[in-house]
């Protein structure tokens, strides 16, 4: 009983606010997140029209284009590390897997959680889930559902840690017991949906360009999600270690060199790989016929700028050993992502309406999403203040 | 190998085995093909070379939905490409062709094996036994029907807090009764009939066999994204009536296969070749 009282203060005391409140970035970030949560208000009050530019010709936008297509490719860095470390043993990423895997789980919860602002019904959206309304056939329910037990799982990955903040050794264990299997379903349940991803835009045939439209997009957007979650951890660790460096152990600072040029050559790999599938495409589609145009012109700088380039800089980073080139690269890989992703709504998508047709995101849905980017590194800057985020784990 | 050990793998193996029937082959048993076992397809042959753009057929359209009906005797609307929206189900157009003035009527082509209904993951969209792709009320709102739509007909109502789909439902509930569609019955000029879909291919063929002068030959619905149950006959190559003319004759639901396919693989082979590279990583511990 005392110890449950215990547990109760600790909790209490960890709620309230470590350091100064009014520190700059709070000060900035606070009214735009209000603000944000005004606009989210307005468009359950008043529906759907009022936020968004989304229309009958293009139904999707910012906010499925930024949530779904672009935040979970980013947050793939959780299934790629926890892959790794926990099945292939590789002691050196040790000290990054878990802020990953932390970095993983509040992406899933904040993007499929702010999905429900897109929805236009979204009281049914448990419908996919619960009754007897499920559409296996559809690609999209597979998301879904994978949304959610994946959800579960980087969860459960991340339990431990917070079983061991607050000390229950036993609820530890048990969790630790179970953390292999949870590991490898979770990778395989990232496999699907991160490549479901693509396989939407597999129906829109008519609809989507022919550089684009392929039937390997699944594929490359299963790639995008590993070299585009390394260059995100690469980014947030950078992050952390410059805003929270005393929340990093000492013996762990020494490292952060060597795995983020590790993480640099995984990147350079998977993204050679991604580049190589996409110029065989090009090629089957006989790419050369549609790039003196516009769209053509678009999509060199997709290829060249935000692919091609960036792997050039991580070479340079890796050889010269320069941590610099290798964050600006993962910066363009991170940027080149979102764009990959926004031309399957926007840019690549009826690329034949007229340009005045053509519709891009309102001030309204940026703020959306930025309020809820800073909502979550809000997050995730309290758990990694209190949580055991930065420990290297011992074998058991 | 402990059994502990032994019992994990073991464990994990059937958790993938298991896991097949939820999110692996269930995607696949309800293959398209199966729609068309059902009763025969109804289906409307929309002769435009009859069109004389009376618009009566918008009109009785709204009426029998309940949504506000338009005055027909204003000529204006012509001047510009209309698009069925969330308050017109059906739309006539005028176009200047090489053979002069024709008019089309645009609704829900009602596909044999509709994408929408493909794509929707809480079956709101449903193809009926006889040929009816409607909308339920169960929808989410997530707009994946319009996304991968060949004929870009769902229509979401953006203004409203309380939104729905828009599009024909081939007057399903008329049809339940014993009626036939509202265009249909109202059309003067006998542009638009209303049979099996069959019957009306017959039709339609007899048509340009009859008079191939008169008709561009091709039967527009034909084998279009696998047949649709709306029918059109033509005078004019049907570019010329900005039919799109591009989308080939595979069902729209058909492109996502080469993905569905590979789910059930990765269910099984991915735990069965983690587990085996865990093993295989794995640092000896102690004398085992």
């Amino acid at each position: 009983m005392n110890e449950r009282k215990n547990l109760i203060k600790f909790i209490l005391s960890e709620l309230k606010p470590k350091g100064p409140i009014f520190t700059p970035f709070n000060i900035i970030t606070a009214p735009i997140i209000l603000v944000g949560l005004i606009i989210i208000a307005i468009r359950f009050l008043k529906g759907l029209g009022v936020i968004t530019h989304s229309s009958q010709e293009l139904p999707w936008g910012l906010l499925i284009g930024f949530n779904v297509m672009t935040g979970i490719p980013w947050a793939g860095g959780a299934f790629c590390m926890a892959f790794v470390v926990y099945v292939m043993h590789f002691e050196k990423y040790k000290p990054v897997v878990r802020s990953a895997i932390l970095w993983g789980l509040l992406s899933y919860t904040f993007y499929a959680g702010a999905l429900v602002i897109d929805l236009g019904r979204w009281w049914n959206s448990l419908n996919p889930f619960i009754g007897n309304k499920f559409g296996f056939q559809s690609v999209l329910w597979l998301i879904a559902f994978h949304f959610l037990l994946y959800t579960i799982c980087a969860f459960l990955e991340f339990a431990p840690i917070i079983a061991e903040w607050l000390s229950l050794e036993k609820i530890r264990k048990l969790l630790h017991s179970i953390r292999i299997p949870v590991v490898i379903l979770g990778v395989t349940l990232s496999t699907l949906h991160q490549s479901g991803i693509g396989a939407l835009t597999l129906m829109a045939k008519s609809k989507i360009h022919p550089l684009w439209w392929s039937e390997y997009t699944p594929v490359l957007f299963f790639l995008e999600s590993i070299f585009g979650g390394m260059a995100m951890i690469i980014l947030i660790e950078s992050l952390m270690y410059r805003t929270l460096p005393h929340r990093i152990p000492e013996e762990i600072h020494g490292n952060y060199p060597s795995i983020f040029i590790g993480l640099a050559k995984g990147c350079a790999g998977t993204l050679f790989a991604y580049l190589t599938l996409k110029l065989s495409v090009f090629i089957h589609v006989r790419g050369w016929n549609y790039i003196i145009s516009k769209i053509g012109g678009w999509y060199l700088v997709e290829f060249i700028g935000f692919g091609f380039l960036p792997l050039i800089i991580l070479l340079l980073g890796i050889k010269r050993e320069n941590l610099g080139l290798i964050r600006i690269a993962a910066l363009m890989i991170l940027i080149g992502i979102l764009m990959f992703r926004l031309s399957y709504i926007f840019i690549a998508y009826k690329w034949y309406l007229p340009w005045g047709e053509k519709h891009f995101a309102t001030w309204m849905e940026i703020w959306v999403v930025v309020a809820i980017i800073l909502i979550q590194i809000w997050i995730l800057r309290w758990i990694v203040n209190r949580m055991p985020v930065y420990v290297i784990e011992q074998e058991e | 190998m402990k059994r502990r050990d032994f019992l994990k793998a073991l464990g994990i193996g059937l958790m993938g085995i298991g896991m097949c029937p939820l999110l692996g082959k269930a995607q696949i048993f309800r293959e398209p093909e199966e729609m068309e076992k059902s009763p025969e397809f109804m289906g409307v042959l929309v002769d435009t070379t009859r069109c004389i753009g009376c618009r009566a057929c918008e009109a009785a359209c709204a009426e029998s939905h309940g949504l506000p009906v338009p005055d027909i005797d204003d000529i204006s609307v012509f001047k510009t490409s209309r698009k069925p929206s969330t308050q017109q189900l059906t739309v006539v157009n005028r176009f200047e062709t090489e053979k002069g003035e024709v008019f089309v009527k645009t609704q829900c082509m009602h596909c044999n094996q509709p994408a929408c209904v493909t794509a929707c993951l809480v079956k709101a969209f449903q193809k009926q036994p006889y040929a009816h792709v409607t909308w339920d009320k169960n929808c989410m709102g997530c707009r994946f029907c319009m996304y991968v739509c060949p004929f870009d007909i769902p229509k979401f109502e953006y203004e409203k807090a309380i939104p729905e789909i828009k599009k024909c439902d081939f007057c399903f509930d008329r049809f339940k009764k014993g009626m036939i569609p509202a265009c249909v019955e109202v059309c003067p000029q006998e542009a638009l009939i209303f049979g099996k879909r069959r019957d009306l291919l017959h039709e339609a063929k007899t048509r340009i066999y009859k008079d191939p002068d008169k008709y561009y030959h091709h039967i527009y619905g034909e084998n279009e994204v696998g047949g649709t149950s709306f029918l059109y006959l033509s005078k004019v190559p049907f570019e010329q009536i900005r039919f799109r003319t591009d989308l080939g004759t595979t069902p729209y639901s058909k492109y996502q296969k080469i993905f569905i396919d590979v789910v059930d693989l990765i269910f099984i082979l991915w735990p069965v070749t983690m587990w085996s590279l865990y093993e295989l990583t794995k640092k000896e511990v102690g004398n085992e």
